[in-house]
């Protein structure tokens, strides 16, 4: 995940301050140096690193101001507060048109993402507010950039509208615009060739397509991994046009995401979305608060509630509730359930957004094989529908017929029912009011996870059991912490 | 002879075939010093104009000179040294723009020193560790030589980095390598949108313009229109193309275009893969998978395995190159989009960090753009205006 690098330097950076009762000038010059090589390591706008060392150290230096943290924590919250600052404070919502259509209109450099960020977010509208976009494939240069459009289009159910590519793109957008208030689409996305920001002809046509459209929303993409060369474009572009929003890229990658730190500052336009992986779903709302927090180690639990909120089918949920309450949770409910798990994206990165984790050593090379979820659907797949809905009903026979059918070994099979059966057997013990068993049921359901995913690459069986032991540990030291803190007050 | 004679041995065969445009450029770069020098160093630019003065005479001697020593196999060097200029111009007005701004707001050297020329650096993509061993090693080298004046100090870091780069190239082997007898196979690899199909398309026209029989593997099954593309490369080019369905597995693909390219003798194979990050572990074993298929039914293949490189990319680069090399063994690079204004420093750090040769480098939009990557005229292509 993208920011790995660059919380681990300023964790380093910062560790230098822990346990010192005041920070001497030496200490904290020694710091800002640190973090500032992390930041320019980072590929972050060497402009931009000085504004933020210079306002960091000049916070710093100022600071007895915050009682009850010590001043390694005032350091890291001053840092947090202007990595916050630095990339826009608030998250920004697309801009509307009172009217309809809202016009959304692409701009940025080839390979940036534009194409596959307009079907996300066309996407991601229809799907959150039943919006009816339509898309204008103004790209007549790449070979086949249209079809990617329309084989998009076609995919997720999106009109789109083309006229091949020997048409002037001005007079496609026209055309498009005027079909779309034919259709009283609500909202027309316009895909533009990627182009240099220092090729005058096609800085000259964007100007026009977007004289013709009036966008209220002028999109620029930016590659995450982008280094250094980041301003000279986002300037360039912003000169030409008035960019309303930029959506960042590839931030599924391990980039150490530096454009993000430096486009609001260079742009001063705010970072609206995030791309972040191929499935049409993968684009997410900014928020930098939360990435400031996800850049310094501190974890991201909103964005997992949130995630988990929005994959997980609500329906679904409460009718698996109301199976576990009557204890007749079976296999086609345990296979939902994976299912909405997996929905949510890799499991290293949902572990990564729980607090304290992020740097977690335990974590760093884990790679969860997400076969392992396949391993057990097939299993469960091997099942006739009577023995899905009655467990009970599976013998050694049945057992050895299914690790046949599955093409797994039969102790994993063996394993799974036996997991299933505990699961079972909590879930009936939590939803019946006994939260007496609670601890049991972390431990439990720890370990379920843990050999769950535990057959193959994990380093040891128990492993999401004692990431979950971790999680807990380190969320019952805050609270005791937080709590002596208040006695003292 | 060092690569930094050689400069200055160019500097003078340039000024014979282009000495008007010489002119401009330094009368651009005049400009540019004047603009970006505040007032309160006015004396470092008066010491700049004189510079200039002096070098005028001696110019037109060696204009002269040059001419008649110049035989006229000369040419088509020239020829490739004129592409380079021009489509390094951009990189290059920013790299020695910046350069110079900083030289002009040198006093003296000390810490703030250092780290500004760490920025500079860093500012032109470098490379991280780059930009730190070279101030490193510059503190120690300063002392040494005892440069104070800003010329010497500029002298000692372009010497400092072409030396740098000259030593980590040592060895380095920048040329394709083809099958003597049989089918050639070449892999492209990268992250997504860097320009994979697009090299391609440019890569087989020449080939084909050489005579050579090419066919291409669309093997990018997951994006949407990939193939399409590759085809549309493919009818510019007159060359033919394998593909499979949509969502087909790229494995299957690539094995029916080796056999084809093996039992039908093509001269050369390409295969387009898709886009993946280099930290997606399911996508990097399937680039693997490929690759034993074409080395099962072609052993010894794929005799070059490119990976393409946006020249914008900043140290993520790095982390690209070193993981795609370690799932398929690279063999080469291809830095596209360096027409743009991207510094392309990133060519130093693959070189220090890597020991990777950059094979092509990519221009612009053209087939033509995509020129065979010549160490010697990058590094001048990108320091031109700042040797004096």
């Amino acid at each position: 995940m993208a920011f790995e690098n660059l919380t681990e330097r300023l964790s380093k950076a910062m560790k230098n301050l822990t346990g010192r009762g005041r920070v001497s000038e030496e200490d904290l010059r020694a710091t800002m140096r640190e973090i500032r090589l992390a930041l320019l390591e980072a590929d972050v706008n060497y402009d931009t690193v000085k504004k933020f060392v210079a306002n960091v150290r000049e916070k710093a230096s100022g600071a007895d101001i915050l009682e009850g943290l010590n001043p390694a924590q005032q350091v890291v919250k001053i840092v947090n507060d202007e990595l916050t600052k630095t990339m826009g404070e608030e998250a920004v919502p697309l801009n509307k048109s009172p009217k309809i259509p809202t016009i959304i209109m692409m701009a940025g450099l080839q390979g940036a993402g534009k194409t596959t960020t307009v079907a996300k977010l066309a996407y991601k509208l229809k799907k959150e507010e039943n919006a009816r976009p339509i898309l204008i494939a103004a790209d007549v240069y790449r070979p086949a950039a249209i079809d990617q459009l329309e084989i998009l289009g076609r995919d997720l159910e999106i009109p789109v509208f083309q006229l091949g590519t020997s048409v002037n793109p001005r007079d496609i957008v026209r055309q498009g615009l005027a079909k779309a208030a034919e259709n009283k689409n609500d909202y027309v996305f316009i895909d533009t060739a990627g182009r240099l920001q220092i090729d005058d002809v096609l800085m000259q046509e964007l100007k026009d397509v977007a004289d013709i459209a009036h966008p209220d929303e002028i999109l620029l993409t930016v590659d995450a991994m982008t280094g250094q060369n980041a301003a000279e474009t986002a300037k360039g572009f912003s000169a030409a046009l008035d960019l309303t929003g930029v959506v960042l890229t590839k931030l599924d990658g391990d980039t150490r995401g530096g454009a993000a730190l430096s486009i609001r500052d260079v742009t001063g336009k705010p970072i609206k979305f995030v791309g972040q992986g191929e499935k049409p779903t993968d684009l997410d709302v900014f928020y930098p608060d939360r990435m400031a927090s996800r850049i310094l180690g501190m974890g991201d639990v909103l964005t997992l509630i949130e995630k988990a909120q929005r994959d997980f089918d609500e329906e679904a949920q409460a009718k698996q509730l109301e199976k576990m309450r009557q204890n007749t949770f079976d296999f086609n409910d345990f296979v939902a359930q994976l299912k909405q798990v997996q929905s949510m994206g890799p499991m290293e990165d949902l572990l990564k957004m729980i607090p304290g984790m992020a740097n977690n050593p335990a974590l760093a090379n884990v790679n969860i094989d997400a076969k392992q979820f396949s391993h057990l659907e097939a299993i469960v797949s091997s099942m006739t529908p009577a023995e899905r809905e009655d467990p009970d009903l599976i013998n050694p026979s049945r057992r050895r017929r299914l690790a046949a059918g599955a093409g797994r070994p039969i102790v994993e099979v063996n394993r799974m029912i036996k997991q299933f059966d505990q699961m079972r057997k909590m879930m009936n013990q939590a939803t019946n009011g006994n939260f007496g068993g609670i601890d049991k049921m972390m431990g439990g359901s720890g370990m379920n996870m843990s050999s769950m995913m535990g057959g193959g690459g994990m380093p040891s069986g128990n492993f999401g059991q004692k990431v979950q032991n971790f999680a807990i540990k380190q969320a019952a030291r805050r609270l005791q912490k937080a709590k002596k803190k208040r006695g003292k007050k | 002879m060092g690569l930094f004679d050689i400069f200055r041995k160019k500097k003078t065969e340039e000024n014979s075939e282009q000495s008007k445009d010489t002119v401009e450029a330094r009368a651009n770069q005049d400009n540019s010093a004047e603009f970006e020098i505040p007032d309160n160093i006015q004396e470092t630019e008066e010491k700049h104009d004189q510079n200039v003065a002096e070098e005028s005479a001696p110019d037109d001697v060696s204009e002269e000179t040059a001419t008649q020593e110049l035989p006229k196999s000369v040419a088509p060097e020239i020829v490739e040294q004129q592409i380079y200029t021009k489509g390094l111009e951009k990189s290059r007005t920013g790299f020695a723009a910046r350069f110079n701004k900083f030289l002009a707001n040198f006093r003296s050297v000390d810490e703030d020193f250092f780290e500004e020329l760490e920025e500079t650096l860093v500012g032109a993509d470098v490379g991280f560790d780059m930009a730190i061993k070279i101030s490193d090693d510059l503190r120690e080298e300063v002392k040494l030589e005892n440069a104070h004046r800003p010329e010497d100090v500029r002298d000692v870091i372009i010497k400092k980095m072409v030396d740098m780069y000259e030593a980590d190239g040592v060895n380095e082997d920048a040329t394709m390598h083809f099958n003597v007898n049989g089918t050639t196979v070449i892999l492209l690899v990268g992250v997504n949108g860097v320009g994979k199909t697009t090299t391609i398309g440019k890569l087989s026209t020449k080939y084909q313009q050489q005579g050579k029989s090419v066919l291409l593997a669309a093997a990018d099954t997951f994006r949407a229109g990939a193939t399409k593309q590759l085809q549309e490369w493919g009818v510019r080019a007159g060359v033919p193309v394998v593909s499979g369905k949509e969502k087909a597995d790229p494995a299957s693909v690539v094995f029916e275009a080796v056999t084809k390219a093996r039992d039908e003798h093509y001269d050369i194979l390409f295969v387009d893969t898709a886009g993946r990050l280099q930290n997606n572990v399911n996508l990097m074993q399937e680039l693997e998978k490929m690759k034993r298929i074409i080395k099962r039914e072609i052993p010894g293949a794929p005799h070059e395995v490119l990976l393409v490189l946006d020249a914008t990319t900043g140290q993520n680069a790095l982390q690209q190159a070193k993981l795609f090399k370690n799932s398929s063994d690279v063999t080469g690079i291809v830095l596209t989009k360096m027409d743009g204004t991207a510094k392309g420093g990133i060519v130093f750090a693959i070189r220090n960090d890597m020991h990777l040769p950059v094979k092509w480098v990519g221009f612009g939009e053209k087939a033509s753009d995509l020129r065979e990557f010549k160490p010697e005229e990058f590094i001048y292509g990108m320091f031109k205006d700042l040797m004096a």
